[in-house]
């Protein structure tokens, strides 16, 4: 039997505004529990909402960038629950009239394809606080700062068919979120957040299978895994005759498995009826296309411009365009040196493995845009060769300045003077008699291989800095007049 | 000098026949001496009184006072006050000290009013008759073995007994109107969104509406100058500046077209409260206006449609009061599910519960469209009968309560009974239009109010019609026999 696994997810990413949804408090992380939480979060008798109108442009923004329907008269609702960290006692979202409807993306996969997921919609609401379970003996802690934060929930229909491109799609999100400036999409600290919704069924048959709604995943690589396990688990349990429950399930990395959260609570009624101390949002066509017309270059387009402009493969350029920071950084690099295709290979070689090896992101790298093109203007112009420029750029993440400044101080400048090339060309020459002897009396087919070992020699010898390609002439020329 | 009114007040400072601070002892021994009588204050602020009055003296020296720098009122304990209790008739938070002020209540505090404290209400706002609040029933001066009305009765009561000449109150359902009619006073509650929210303690935020209630229309006015204005704290609350409500109070009202609601004299209504009504219409009449018979007709409605909607919004405006941040806590809660049973059970009364129940009802999947959303339909039905009659006529009178007041505690057994007190009164919170209530004599030996329906925002029309009226009648000059 060949089965088939169905994905719809649900992401929630919290919109970077200065202050929250419907107060003036501010949405900085980190801050001291509950310092930066107002009457409005706190829910104080009388306190009344009053909405960010920058949360509902960041809305319009992502929704057009989803070629999105935009919602013209949205509606906030309660969603009435009990719970500590929830301080009204109900949510403000929007559930009959969304600020964007209907829409679609195309997402690429690592072996070149692409896909077009569709959008069911995104809406605003507002997030909880946080309850804290430890450290408190026994009871619980709230913290309200991230109270009445400002989210859009974005619900995609249930258009993936494996994790891969499940993640492929919430890299999507990520990238557009981050490119329009909306978010900062830091997952680690709860600004991108997905809920998946999972099911199996046999290829080829057209209704879904009984779902289950995974919460809370907040990496990329858990996402990956829990979707891979939960589909598993819910075909070896229908092999096995069982049947899928409709639940919503935890993942535990610890474990990579999923387990039930609320199998023994009765399905919540959350009584939603639409917010009477909040209007409707009416928007209109101007306001709309004032956003549209403001709209920055998105990572499709990106990634169009960057093979066309700079002639980089489909592959190079999807790569340095799935992070706006990483596409800005290769533009100034590439602007700055001239080099694009150098540009490219440095930013996704070098400084990528240097980041990746101190955990740091692009807007913190050590190497600045500025230092890394001129390290490669040194490259361009002789001035040292590819492998010393890879010595200099590691002296340049430890903040020894910048390329030239580090090729003086440690003396990497490259030797292009002839004299001197030829010197140690004799040198190495005299030194390698029985080399020099094999090298004569070999084929001359075979001859341009042999002269590796006198180029490494000379390499050595000149710590490395010797210009390659005059060492190539030289020696060949100096080898054949002893033929 | 308890017999004065805000206006008389306002001149008697200014020409320095007394202090703000006289005045304003003299109204805190008054509360102090009758008040046990009546129990409309929950919280007396006296010493902050006497500071505030001092301060409007030496501005009043000085010559730049505002409009009602130095009179005395006081504020329905719904209305938030910096620093001081607001309870809201509740134990729930009977401990509650807000860090902040109402709107309302900085509006008199810029306009420089002297508070002298908060006054009793049924508990948050949900009763007919002040008996509800959890410091105890408001007894009606003009018979203390009957109800002032509800929910604003403190509010009501405090006026009628000459301890305050004015005090704000909220209007839900007929909060304002239905107790001003029961003692014998004059209430306003304005077009919704006119007054800000911010501060108030909210009921059913779609149909909570401030306002004043005071012993003339003169009075309202000037306290409506001071309360509405726009508010960026408040997205309900309408973006118009303040005015000055007293400019129109003199105008003629030859010609005025009154609307006479057929429905509003049917069945249900107290034949003695209906004489005074047709009587206060011809008196009108002799003013000059022109009395139309319109029709309601979808008036039976309101009710019915009220008590789905205002216990829906309540069922979840009511829920932050959860005893974790503030209010009431029960004692050593086992758990989390234990902490909000007895929380809520403990800390709200009877009325309050009833009301989120049958609020969280009317919103639970499979009951929602059958509940919430005709009684959504049914409230659009009713704002349309208004507008349409409004095509026709300047303004509606009718009764503002079927009856005059009534015992404590002969409803109390039947809420059915007790929710028909306001049968005249809510439709128009459910359209959002501005009422009034003004004396217009005696049933049974009790206060009758006149109801005056105006249209949206057309609040100054309203008071000029009742100032006339009160111009050409004394029963708003009537004291309470245990206010003497």
């Amino acid at each position: 039997m060949e089965w088939e696994v169905v994905i719809g997810l649900e992401v929630h990413v919290q919109l970077a505004t200065q202050s929250k949804i419907f107060s003036g408090a501010s949405t900085a992380f980190g801050a001291e529990p509950n310092t930066q939480a107002c009457a409005v979060d706190l829910a104080m008798p009388g306190t009344l909402p009053v909405p960010n109108e920058e949360a509902f442009r960041f809305a319009v923004m992502f929704g057009l960038a989803m070629n999105a329907e935009i919602g013209k008269r949205s509606v906030f609702e309660r969603k009435n629950y009990f719970y500590p960290d929830l301080p009204k006692g109900y949510q403000t979202t929007q559930l009959e009239q969304p600020i964007v409807g209907a829409g679609q993306i195309e997402i690429h996969l690592e072996d070149g394809s692409s896909k077009t997921v569709r959008l069911h919609h995104a809406h605003l609401e507002e997030d909880a606080g946080k309850s804290l379970h430890e450290d408190f003996h026994g009871m619980s802690g709230i913290d309200l700062n991230r109270a009445g934060t400002p989210l859009i929930e974005i619900v995609s229909e249930p258009d993936m068919r494996s994790a891969a491109e499940a993640v492929a799609y919430l890299k999507k999100i990520h990238s557009i979120v981050t490119y329009l400036g909306i978010s900062d999409g830091d997952m680690s600290q709860g600004s991108l957040r997905c809920d998946a919704n999972v099911s199996v069924r046999l290829k080829g048959e057209e209704e879904l299978g009984t779902r289950t709604e995974i919460k809370n995943l907040n990496s990329f690589r858990f996402i990956e895994k829990a979707i891979k396990v939960e589909a598993q688990r819910q075909i070896d349990l229908i092999e096995d005759g069982g049947k899928v429950t409709q639940e919503t399930r935890l993942y535990d990395a610890d474990k990579n498995e999923t387990r039930s959260m609320r199998s023994k609570e009765v399905a919540n009624d959350y009584r939603y009826f639409p917010c009477p101390d909040l209007l409707p949002v009416v928007l209109t066509d101007d306001y709309v296309e004032q956003i549209r017309s403001e709209l920055p270059e998105l990572p499709d387009a990106k990634c169009a411009r960057f093979e066309k402009d700079y002639g980089l493969s489909a592959y190079d350029a999807d790569q340095l365009t799935q992070e706006r920071a990483t596409a800005d950084y290769f533009e100034q690099v590439a602007a700055k040196s001239g080099e694009p295709k150098l540009a490219a290979n440095w930013v996704m070689g070098e400084l990528a493995a240097l980041l990746n090896r101190e955990e740091k992101s692009i807007a913190d790298s050590p190497v600045s845009a500025e230092h890394l093109a001129g390290l490669i203007a040194r490259i361009k112009d002789n001035t040292i060769s590819s492998k010393i420029a890879k010595q200099v750029f590691e002296a340049m993440a430890n903040g020894d300045g910048d390329a030239d400044t580090v090729i003086e101080a440690k003396g990497l400048k490259q030797v292009s003077d002839t004299g001197a090339i030829e010197k140690m060309v004799d040198d190495v020459i005299a030194a390698s008699t029985s080399q020099v002897e094999n090298y004569r009396n070999a084929d001359p087919d075979k001859r341009p291989k042999m002269m590796g070992f006198f180029v490494g020699q000379i390499m050595k010898a000149s710590k490395g800095q010797a210009n390659p390609q005059m060492i190539n002439k030289i020696l060949k020329e100096k080898l054949d007049a002893l033929l | 000098m308890h017999q004065l009114t805000i206006a008389e007040i306002i001149r008697g400072l200014r020409d320095k026949q007394f202090s703000s601070v006289e005045i304003t002892s003299h109204l805190l021994e008054r509360i102090q001496e009758l008040d046990n009588q009546f129990n409309s204050f929950i919280t007396v602020t006296g010493d902050q009184a006497i500071k505030e009055a001092a301060a409007a003296d030496a501005r009043l020296a000085q010559g730049d006072a505002p409009a009602l720098c130095g009179v005395p009122i006081a504020h329905k304990d719904i209305f938030c006050t910096n620093g001081v209790r607001t309870s809201c008739g509740s134990k729930m938070l009977d401990n509650f000290v807000p860090p902040y002020d109402a709107t309302v209540v900085d509006n008199f505090q810029q306009a420089g009013a002297v508070s002298l404290g908060k006054t009793n209400m049924d508990e948050f706002a949900m009763g007919s008759s002040n008996e509800s609040s959890f410091y105890g029933a408001v007894k009606n001066p003009w018979n203390v073995e009957r109800i002032p009305g509800g929910s604003s009765g403190g509010s009501a009561a405090a006026v009628a007994a000459l301890l305050v000449p004015g005090t704000t109150a909220t209007d839900t359902g007929g909060s304002i109107r239905q107790p001003a009619a029961m003692t014998g006073t004059t209430g306003l509650k304005p077009t919704y969104g006119r007054v800000s929210r911010w501060g108030m303690i909210a009921f059913a935020s779609s149909l909570d509406q401030g306002g004043p209630i005071t012993r003339t229309a003169e009075d309202a006015a000037l306290m409506l100058s001071v309360m509405a204005s726009p508010d960026k704290k408040d997205s309900t609350c309408l973006d118009r500046p303040t005015q000055d409500y007293t400019a129109n109070l003199n105008d003629s009202i030859k010609g005025l077209k009154i609307g006479v609601p057929s429905e509003y004299f049917g069945e249900g209504l107290d034949s003695e409260v209906g004489a005074r009504v047709q009587e206060a219409l011809k008196d009108y009449e002799k003013l000059g206006a022109e009395l139309v018979e319109i029709s309601l007709p979808h008036s039976k409605l309101a009710v019915p449609a009220y008590y789905v909607i205002a216990p829906a919004e309540a069922s979840a405006n009511l829920s932050r009061f959860d005893g974790v941040r503030y209010g009431y806590r029960c004692e050593n809660p086992a758990d989390l599910r234990d902490l909000y049973m007895r929380s809520r059970g403990e800390g709200f009364g009877e009325e309050v519960k009833r009301r989120i129940l049958v609020g969280s009802y009317a919103l639970s999947a499979g009951y929602y469209d059958a509940y919430y959303n005709k009684a959504q339909q049914v409230r659009r039905l009713i704002k349309q009968d208004f507008v349409d009659a409004f095509d026709k006529v300047d303004v509606i009178m009718g009764p503002t309560a079927p009856n005059p007041a009534f015992k404590l505690g002969e409803k109390n057994a039947d809420p059915v009974a007790m929710y028909l007190e306001d049968i005249y009164t809510i439709a128009t919170n459910l359209a959002g239009l501005p009422g009034m209530s003004i004396p217009c004599g005696f049933a049974h030996g009790l206060p009758v109010g006149l109801q005056i329906i105006g249209n949206y925002l057309d609040e100054a029309r309203m008071l000029n019609v009742a100032h006339q009226f009160q111009q050409a009648s004394d029963w708003h000059q009537k004291t309470a026999p245990a206010a003497e």
